[in-house]
Order: structure tokens, then sequence, then C-alpha cells
């Protein structure tokens, strides 16, 4: 099989089966969460305060008084990794196409060394997050096998991809297709690993503004 | 008597045909020093290779054509014509091409089968085209099958340049459904040396290339993976294309001949394979350097790589999806939230139970455990 072979084998039947999924595990896993569903509060609410489960939605994003200083790698390098991680998914112009393959939706592209960099800056941050995780007890005691896979996961297409653009270690056929490999293996595990607050992030964030809110400490 | 006539007439070294073609001895260091280049060699070679290949005698070239649609003798035999190249070419003793001799039937099979035993391990033996392993009859010469006719010849060959897709890796012949059970030379032939000069068709400057090394050398020049020789196959076009800054601003054409494609933008999004196609089209060029088919405003189809035909639609970008659809993620989706309601179901049923099973106790109940 050569190089091109296992690319089009990438692009094709193991890009299709990591989709399938990928879309049958998310909303499995939003059927499975919201079916558990919670007890009526009949209490009646402490303060009146709409759309405090949208604002915590926001507020949560910024660090609570004194935790920067307190956590600056975990505040920071989350910042970093983030953004640079969307910029690298979402503003280079062949991912871009991939979206306009599967939705029809697309946009603007950013210019390749834009994109490179911000990829640059996400693998520095994502190392730098795993060392203080492995410095830090708190930290350590709390992280599981889960945490070290999905950190492996997300680390990997960042690599591969920025392996790939750079022309470095294996020829570039051979690396686009260990970069789109890599990219399957995310989307498999995705639905079923920590990487799923890609999707219920924003749902327990509504809901903890929204209880908290009724119960007189809204955000 | 007439036949011996001929033969005298006929130069015995290159060096000789070169001057009796009126081929300034400039001229042809010229032509050796671009070889030199071209196959990534030190400059000091080009002399080297002047003498070595002046010194040389005629090569015996035995040209087999089985599945091909002879595109690559057409491209070899014209779109540089006339230049050096094609007076080395001529230079060459080429024995048997059953499109280019005049003699037909058995007089053509004769001249094969005497250059054979004339030049007995000696030989260069050039192939275009696929060999049909489903049935011996889906393509014949002369009644020999192309299995039989390659296994005869490659015996006694010094070497076998497979020329064009086809005859490297099955080419169109070979693409899905396959129907004759193309395979390429180096699927049959294990015991020989094989150079790949694929493209479809192939560039003719990189057949002189191979040639030019084989007359200097008496060997085969450095090859990749696939067998191809570095020196041309050494990058890919993408990376050599002047259309490639415009990859890095960020600047497209959004379809063939717009604005931006005529400013020179680049081609991706039309679904060049330039990125996964290793050639010298974009440095080499085609027709003496005149344009290739991305100056031309088409992008790159991946015709010197192995099974291009099959790798993807020719005119989506290469990070789109091979075959994945939105209805395909539709239904996947439907199975998530099918799978989704049963399991919520099984959660709810499971609450349900262990609140049925629930029993109170009372404080009088509760004993204290003595410790």
């Amino acid at each position: 099989m050569s190089h091109l072979d296992l690319l089009t084998f990438a692009r094709g039947s193991a890009l299709n089966w990591a989709l399938i999924v990928f879309a049958a595990g998310i909303v499995l896993r939003l059927f499975e969460i919201l079916g558990l569903g919670r007890k009526a509060d009949l209490a009646r609410p402490r303060t009146d305060s709409p759309g405090s489960g949208w604002r915590t939605i926001f507020s949560r994003t910024l660090p609570p008084p004194g935790m920067l200083k307190r956590e600056p790698v975990t505040y920071f390098g989350g910042y970093v990794f983030h953004f640079g991680l969307f910029i690298a998914i979402f503003f280079f112009a062949p991912h871009i196409e991939f979206f306009r393959g599967m939705t029809g939706l697309h946009w603007s592209s950013l210019p390749s060394a834009l994109v490179d960099a911000s990829v640059v800056a996400a693998i520095v941050a994502l190392g730098a997050l795993l060392a203080h995780r492995l410095n830090n007890k708190v930290k350590r005691m709390l992280s599981g096998l889960g945490d070290y896979i999905a950190w492996t996961a997300t680390m990997l297409p960042l690599l591969t991809g920025y392996m790939a653009y750079h022309h470095l270690f294996v020829e570039y056929t051979l690396m686009l297709t260990l970069h789109l490999f890599s990219v399957e293996l995310l989307l498999v595990l995705l639905p079923f690993t920590k990487l799923f607050h890609t999707f219920s992030l924003f749902i327990s964030r509504w809901y903890n503004g929204d209880f908290f809110g009724r119960k007189g400490v809204a955000s | 008597m007439k036949k011996q006539q001929q033969t005298e007439a006929l130069p015995g070294t290159v060096g000789e045909g070169l001057k009796q073609r009126g081929v300034t001895r400039r001229e042809f260091l010229k032509f050796c020093t671009a070889m030199t280049a071209m196959l990534a060699l030190p400059p000091a070679m080009a002399s080297v290779m002047a003498e070595a290949i002046s010194k040389a005698r005629r090569q015996s070239v035995i040209w087999l054509s089985f599945q091909e649609c002879t595109g690559c003798t057409e491209a070899i035999t014209r779109s540089h014509s006339p230049t050096l190249e094609n007076l080395i070419f001529d230079l060459i003793s080429l024995d048997y091409h059953h499109t280019l001799q005049a003699a037909s039937g058995e007089a053509a099979e004769l001249a094969r089968t005497q250059a054979m035993k004339d030049n007995e391990g000696k030989y260069l033996l050039i192939v275009d085209g696929s060999i049909p392993m489903g049935n011996p009859g889906y393509s014949c010469i002369a009644g020999i099958s192309n299995y039989d006719m390659l296994v005869e010849t490659a015996k006694g060959a010094a070497a076998i340049v497979a020329v064009g897709t086809c005859a490297t890796y099955g080419g169109i012949p070979k693409a899905d459904p396959n129907p004759t059970g193309a395979v390429s030379v180096a699927d049959i032939i294990k015991d020989k040396p094989i150079i790949n000069v694929p493209g479809c068709p192939p560039i003719p400057v990189v057949m002189t290339g191979v040639l030019a090394h084989f007359l200097t050398f008496g060997g085969l020049p450095e090859m990749d993976d696939l067998g191809r020789p570095k020196s041309f196959y050494g990058d890919t076009i993408h990376d050599r294309c002047y259309r490639r800054p415009f990859y890095d601003q960020g600047k497209f054409a959004q379809s063939f001949d717009d604005e931006g494609a005529r400013q020179g933008w680049c081609l991706f999004k039309l679904g060049c394979k330039g990125p996964v196609t290793y050639n010298a089209c974009a440095t080499t060029k085609w027709n003496d350097g005149t344009s290739f088919p991305i100056q031309s405003g088409h992008g790159c189809i991946g015709c010197s790589e192995p099974n291009f035909w099959d790798a993807g639609p020719l005119y989506q970008a290469l990070s789109m999806p091979v075959s994945a659809t939105p209805s395909m993620l539709a239904k996947a989706a439907a199975v998530g939230a099918a799978a989704g309601v049963a399991i919520t179901w099984h959660n709810r049923s499971k609450k349900a139970a262990a609140k049925a099973a629930h029993e109170k106790v009372t404080v009088q109940e509760l004993k204290r455990e003595e410790k």
C-alpha cells in the first residue's frame, strides 16, 4: 500500500467511520445526560435573576478574583491552548474546505503563517499544562488515565499537523495521513472522554448559573 | 549487402552520431551540464558525463507497449522536438517500438528477438502500459500475450525502465474495478533492476535523464521508495509551484479562470493534488519549458502517484472527505438518538425500580453498631 493509498483510506472509509462514531456518540451522550433529568425545584426562587444561566456561560470563562495570580499556568495555558486550537481548526484554509465539504458553509481563512503560530502556541501551552499537572500535587492526585488519554488525543493532531506543514521527520503524504488518523482518533474518543466538555460545557454552565440564580447567588 | 551498407552508415558511438548530425561539442556540453543539474549531480560530473556518453556504444533499446494509450510515446517523441534530447534519442538503437518502427507483423517481432539475441544481457527494456492478468487475450501483440512478451524480453535485459503510470503502478487500466486485472511491471518482474518513470504521460526530459545516467554510469540513478529517480521525483509539485506563496497567504482561486486564478492564486480549493504529488512538472515543465497544467489554470491530478485515479474526486480539495456526506452524519445522529432514548429508558427504569424497592426505616429500627 502506497502512502497515497493510505491517505485515500484515511480520507475515505476511516474518516466515515470516525464521523459516524462521533455523530452517534455525541447525540447519544446528550440524550443520556439530558435524559437523566432533575427533580423539580418546588421552592420559590430566592431572587428574581433572569438570564443568570446565560451570563454564567460567559462569566465562568473569566478567573475568579485572585485565582489568576494563584494559578497563572492553568489560566493562561488554558486560554492560549483553547484559542490556538480554535484558530487552527476553524481558520486554516484546508480545514475550512473540510467543513465546506460536510456542511456547505465556508468563511475566510487566515494566512498559513498566522495559523502556524497559533498551533505552536497551542502546543507549547498544552505541554506547559501537562508539566503543571504532573508537578502540582493536587492536580496530579485528581488526574486519572482518562485525563492523560484526552491530553494525548488532543496533542497528536496538533503535532502531526505542525509536522506535516513543515515537512518534518516523515514524508509529507504519510504525515498528512497520520494527521488524519490522529484527528479520527480524537473524533472517536471525544464523545466518551472528558473531551466531551466541548459539547457539555455550555449546557452545564447554563444549568449551574440558573440553579444558583434561583438560590440567590446569581452571577 | 544492402543491410551491411546501412549498418556501416550508422554511427558506432553516440559521439560519432552527434558529429554526423552537426551537434557541436559546446552544445553537447551544455546538454550534459543541464542533465547533471537535473540529476542533482555535482557540476564536475558534466564533463565526465559528456565523455562517457560520447564514447558509449549506441545503447540497444527495446520498447514494449502494453495496455496504454500511446500518450507516453506521443509525449516523448513530440513535446521537445527538435532538441538535443531527441537527437540523443535518435542515437540510441531503438530496435523495437511497434508504434514508431516501420516494420510490422513478423518482421517487427523478428527485430525484437534479433536485438535480444545480439545484445543479450546488455539491452535496455522500456515498457509503457500495464499488463492484464485477467485473461491473456485482453491485450496481445502478434498473438503473444503482454505477460509472455514481458517475461521473455525481460530475461536478457540489463535493466528495465517502466514509463508512464500504467507500467509503473497499473495506472488507469488498474482503476477500480480493474476489469482486466491490470498490474505493473514491478508486480511481475522481480529479478531485474527496474526504474519507474511515472506520469500520465511522464516528462520527456526525465526519460533522457535516466538514459543519460545509464549511459554514463552503467546503472540506474538513486531512487525513492516507489522506484522513481529522486532527482526528478524528490519534491512535491506544491513545494515547487509558483502559486505556492499564495497558498501561504491564504489566497485561493474560487473557480476555474476567475480573477484569482489568472493572478496566479493557489488552485488548492479547485482540487489540486500538488501537495501529495511528487514530480518535476513545476520545475522542468512541458513543451520545452513553456508551461505545465497548474500554469494553464488546472490543478494537478496527481498522475505520477500510484492509484491516483481512485484517490478521491479530482475536483474536490485534498482536505475534503472522499465519501462522507451530511446525510451519513444525519443517519449516524439518528442512530445515536435511538440509542440515547434506549439508554435513557433503561436509566429511568432503574431509577423507578430503585424508588419502588426503597423501604423506609424508622429511628427505632436503627441499631447502634458496637465498636
